[in-house]
């Protein structure tokens, strides 16, 4: 039933597509991309987009393709975004499930640690801790994946404390299960509706983060293609070659924007209250 | 009221002690020590030489005495000295701080009047189809990286004199007009997803709300369809709105960061920025302390205007 109504939602849908593109495109680029996106061309610099020389978004400044980059750069988007959400998602569910399900104390703690990390804005945390890791791609995930501790840390202790007094839990209890059996097997299923609408908005984002760390500087490094440092490369040619700095932004925009569609569809899939109102 | 901001003033020391336990050890955990850091790769000591410069640089002592007394300096202002100039940290962020506050509050200030009035009107034209349009259009505000909408910016107003600040910035008390004209495009980037985002709340709140039983009344006893929206409902669909606002006015500063220096505004991101780039950590630990203070004091401000906007909320928090 629900995945029929996931159908209906034209939203969703939409953001599905979008990202089922991206994917497409991903798995293209494993095998096939139309020149080599590392490769430097001093014949062929900064040509506009054209179909006659094969370069359909033109080429930078180095005289690289352009769409191969974009192409290339996406695996490399994606896989950050995804390993960063996955690492806040983590260690941030299991605090907030903790700190919600055994309360007093430990809730107190827990959430005052999450407070602490909330107290700065996510790009300037991921900057910082980039500045002290250091420019390495793994610590791009572990840049992000810091700013989303708290939140997952929020969104599943208000969660768990929604339900946690509920028949269920109780009936478990008096069979005699055990503390985490209720967490993992009783609680966190029933909690992970939130959740999954929380991780498609922090993938957008963390596209978001990602590219602007890049775009300064502080990401994926050049010469390997991210769609940050690309827009980075291209800010000292745009006035002359604004297809440099056009498309990259494009790609961009549009695997974010899928994702914000698919989280924005699904929270009103769950949300009773909003489907009422359409 | 009052009990209610001296317990919420209270809350803000656990929470700053911890900003400062974090941005203290963080930076400790670079490889090699500020000392080495600051003597660059030139100059060559001796092990001996090392420990005497340590203990004339107040190093050689344990870390939580260390910490102790770096926070000792911190409450007298002390925010150590740059490592590239050598100039005290915390006058260097200061004079910066001004035009980040000002891109902030511009930018806060222009995704309010954008988002608001676009959130009224869709939450008032109900058909699906406009909906839809409405939502897509919101999302797709969200979904803009902010430096990308700035670079397009400047090439777009390149051409166009006293637009783009690029390198000759005029501060607000010489010539207010210059000033806010150079100012208006790096706002709107980084306003832009917030207007996203209010438009959002506006709308979904304006829904619940004109659902309400003395929205019925009010059109029942035959008042203008304007007075019924600003009047009744606009005042109580707000709330969650301000909340909002507020809450994110603390990411828009951070987003100024990136927004500076596409435009090369000489505020306190550009400043972080060099810092970041030059490895000046006496520097970048200032600028996140600041930064991190602003935020929770905005956050604070918030929470103070809600609960003087809605007695519901002081009470019951009050009242615990």
């Amino acid at each position: 039933m629900a995945a029929n109504r996931l159908t209906k939602n034209s939203i969703a849908m939409t953001g599905i597509v979008i990202i089922a593109l991206y994917i497409a495109v991903i798995l293209v680029s494993l095998f096939w991309l139309p020149f080599n996106p590392v490769s430097m061309d001093t014949e062929h610099l900064l040509e506009p987009p054209s179909l006659s020389t094969g370069h359909l978004f033109g080429t930078d400044e180095f005289g690289r393709d352009i769409l191969s980059r974009i192409m290339k750069g996406c695996s490399v988007s994606l896989i950050i975004s995804i390993s960063a959400t996955a690492l806040g998602a983590v260690i941030g569910i299991l605090m907030g499930i903790w700190a919600g399900y055994l309360g007093g104390r430990w809730d107190n703690w827990i959430m005052r640690v999450a407070d602490v990390l909330f107290s700065f804005p996510s790009l300037l945390l991921a900057i910082f801790v980039m500045a002290i890791l250091g420019e390495k791609t793994f610590n791009v995930v572990f840049a992000i994946g810091i700013v989303y501790i708290p939140q997952f840390a929020r969104v599943s202790r208000g969660a768990i404390l929604g339900i946690k007094s509920d028949e269920f839990v109780k009936a478990a209890r008096s069979n005699g299960a055990s503390s985490s059996y209720i967490l993992f097997r009783h609680l966190l299923p029933n909690i992970l509706v939130p959740l999954i609408v929380q991780i498609s908005l922090s993938l957008s984002v963390a596209i978001l983060l990602e590219s602007s760390l890049s775009f300064l500087g502080l990401g994926v490094q050049p010469p390997y293609p991210s769609w940050g440092n690309m827009l980075s490369g291209a800010r000292k040619v745009m006035a002359i070659a604004p297809w440099t700095a056009v498309y990259p932004g494009l790609a961009i925009v549009f695997l974010v924007l899928g994702f914000n569609l698919l989280g924005d569809g699904l929270r009103d899939l769950l949300d009773p209250r909003l489907r009422n109102v359409q | 009221m009052g009990r209610y901001i001296v317990k919420r003033l209270l809350s803000l020391i656990p929470v700053l002690f911890g900003v400062s336990i974090i941005v203290f050890f963080l930076v400790r955990l670079i490889p090699g020590s500020a000392l080495e850091m600051y003597m660059g790769t030139q100059v060559e000591a001796t092990p001996q030489q090392m420990e005497e410069l340590k203990r004339i640089f107040g190093e050689d002592k344990p870390v939580p005495v260390l910490y102790v007394q770096w926070v000792g300096r911190l409450l007298q202002g002390d925010f150590g000295y740059s490592l590239r100039t050598g100039r005290p940290v915390l006058p260097d962020i200061v004079s910066r701080l001004p035009i980040s506050l000002e891109l902030t509050l511009m930018a806060l200030f222009l995704a309010l009047i954008i988002g608001i009035p676009q959130g009224i009107l869709s939450s008032l034209r109900n058909k699906p189809a406009v909906d839809v349009a409405n939502r897509i259009i919101g999302l797709l505000g969200l979904s803009l990286p902010q430096f990308w909408l700035a670079a397009l910016m400047v090439l777009a107003f390149s051409g166009f004199r006293g637009w783009i600040p690029m390198g000759n910035f005029v501060k607000f008390t010489v010539d207010p007009l210059k000033n806010l004209q150079m100012l208006f495009l790096p706002s709107l980037a980084i306003g832009i997803g917030l207007a996203a985002v209010i438009m959002r709340y506006t709308r979904n709140s304006m829904l619940e709300v004109l659902q309400m039983d003395y929205i019925r009344t009010a059109k029942a006893k035959g008042l203008k369809r304007h007075a019924v929206i600003l009047r009744h409902a606009l005042k109580n669909a707000i709330l969650p709105v301000i909340t909002v606002a507020g809450f994110n006015t603390g990411y828009l500063l951070g987003g100024a960061i990136v927004i500076e220096e596409v435009f090369a505004l000489p505020g306190m991101g550009r400043l972080a920025l060099y810092a970041i780039y030059q490895r000046d950590y006496p520097v970048i630990q200032g600028i996140v302390l600041v930064i991190a203070t602003l935020f929770v004091l905005v956050n604070l401000v918030t929470d103070l205007i809600y609960a003087c906007v809605d007695p519901r909320i002081r009470l019951y928090e009050g009242g615990r």
